[in-house]
């Protein structure tokens, strides 16, 4: 998320600052790098149980840390952030 | 601005007197701070030395509290809604259990009914559904504007933010349009609190008010659950299986919420932005010379004004929260109109800056899974109407000093003198 917004990303607004509070850096991922991103935490479910457009692929970007493993990660971001 | 006792003197002596009391005497929900403005500097003084306070209050309902004034422990407040419910009730005031003035409403739940009867209303200010009203609200914030007078010193809350703000909202609701005032009485009814404004009406009669307001939205009901679904709120409402079996309690309280959290806090922030582009003429300057800018104007508007000083919360279990322990049933306030001026988390933060960097991270909509649900439609309310303002008039000024609202709760304004040319 801090790297969408550093480099202001469109869809990924990050209101919260990347505290798991309000949704709006919600991804999907590709499923290919699932695996590699790891699974929801905890606070996130509760953040994503209420977006529109929810889909096994969501993911709220601010969970996922970045290192050099997800290099090429490929994510899309819901209609609904734009 | 013209005021016999200037505005800068009497502030300078409001925040002395907010510096003298013992610190026990700070009590930020005294309402007598918001209607003169200074509720601000005893925040100031709370952020610095007592960050997580403990007041009691005089006023009845209300007693014993804890103010949250830093931004980082509101945001961590607001997001552990396991530890921090909402069930008590979102504002300070406590009724009996089976008082009906206690209302019942999604805001004031905790999951999982309360995230059920939220995605129940959600899509119809998704951001996805926006577009269908951009138009719309182009078309009425024109109207509005272009039947002010010129020239002539009018009442802005009035002609200007209850009018767009209600028509917004009949429009959400599919209410008849020549009743929408209604909308704006029963939101000011729904908010007034004789225990903490004189001159608020008895409980019986708000609730009498109230039910008047349940009989007539009733009505619209019953018209529309006999119908195919359409997009509005009440046909969402009655059609929805999470809201469809609500008792009319439940109805009310969920209206009320709509109602006030469509109404009260646009409106204000309508009024709140012209206020602070008076107060810093060279934000204004630089408004004008660069429109683009209204985007990021807008959240800085919201973030100014905070037109929901607080949300409360009440502990589910002893814990501990800036070095104070906090016990199992203690009510705090998150007060987000401190959290918006606190210089550890906002740059500058008692500057209004139209070009501010990160203008989005602000508390006024809260954060967690109570965050406000319209705010996208808020922010298009405003940006639309900023747009309209500068493509008609070259100056709008300020008149006089506003009237503002007694409550330390909803943080706004009764009536602005203003003047466009």
């Amino acid at each position: 998320m801090r790297a969408a917004t550093d480099n202001r990303v469109d869809g990924i607004d990050g209101d919260c600052g990347g505290n798991c509070a309000c949704a709006t850096c919600h991804v999907y991922i590709d499923p290919a790098w699932a695996d590699r991103v790891g699974a929801r935490t905890r606070c996130e479910l509760d953040m994503l149980n209420l977006v529109a457009e929810l889909r096994d692929t969501s993911r709220l970007a601010c969970q996922i840390d970045i290192n050099a493993s997800l290099d090429g990660l490929i994510v899309a971001t819901p209609e609904s952030q734009h | 601005m013209n005021a016999t006792y200037p505005l800068a003197a009497r502030s300078a002596d409001a925040r002395a007197r907010a510096f003298a009391l013992p610190l026990n005497q700070l009590d930020p929900a005294d309402p007598q701070g918001f209607v003169d403005d200074t509720v601000g500097y005893v925040f100031e003084r709370l952020r610095r030395e007592d960050p997580v306070h403990r007041s009691h209050s005089p006023i009845p309902g209300i007693d014993t509290y804890w103010s949250v004034t830093r931004y980082q422990d509101i945001m961590h407040v607001d997001s552990h809604h396991d530890l921090y419910s909402s069930e008590g009730g979102i504002t300070l005031m406590d009724f009996p259990d089976d008082d009906e003035q206690k209302l019942k409403m999604f805001i004031a739940m905790d999951p999982p009914k309360h995230d059920a009867q939220r995605k129940a209303v959600s899509p119809i200010v998704a951001p996805a559904n926006l577009n269908n009203w951009r138009e719309l609200i182009r078309q009425r914030t024109g109207k509005v504007l272009d039947s002010l007078p010129r020239n002539e010193t009018f009442d802005w809350v009035d002609k200007v933010s209850i009018e767009l703000t209600t028509y917004m909202l009949a429009t959400l609701f599919d209410f008849p349009l020549e009743d929408r005032r209604l909308l704006t009485y029963w939101s000011d009814i729904s908010t007034a609190n004789k225990l903490t404004n004189p001159d608020a009406p008895e409980p019986e009669v708000r609730m009498a008010e109230l039910r008047k307001m349940l009989e007539y939205f009733t009505r619209l009901w019953n018209e529309r659950v006999n119908e195919a679904p359409r997009s509005d709120l009440i046909s969402m409402l009655a059609h929805g299986p999470a809201t469809r079996n609500m008792g009319p309690l439940e109805y009310m309280g969920n209206l009320v919420l709509l109602i006030v959290g469509g109404n009260d806090t646009t409106r204000n922030s309508m009024t709140g932005g012209l206020l602070a582009l008076n107060e810093f003429p060279q934000e204004m300057a630089k408004l004008r010379a660069n429109p683009a800018l209204i985007e990021g104007m807008v959240s800085e508007i919201i973030r100014w004004q905070t037109p929901l000083a607080y949300m409360r919360r009440t502990a589910m279990a002893d814990t501990e929260l800036g070095g104070k322990q906090i016990k199992k049933g203690d009510k705090l306030a998150m007060w987000y109109l401190s959290g918006n001026r606190d210089a550890s988390a906002i740059h500058e933060p008692d500057r209004f800056i139209v070009d501010r960097e990160r203008p989005r991270q602000h508390l006024s909509f809260g954060f967690g899974i109570h965050r406000c649900v319209g705010n996208r439609l808020a922010e298009l309310q405003l940006k639309i109407l900023w747009e309209e303002i500068l493509r008609r008039f070259e100056r709008i000024e300020v008149m006089g000093e506003p009237t503002r609202v007694r409550s330390a709760f909803v943080r706004g304004f009764s009536k602005l003198p203003v003047r466009v040319s």
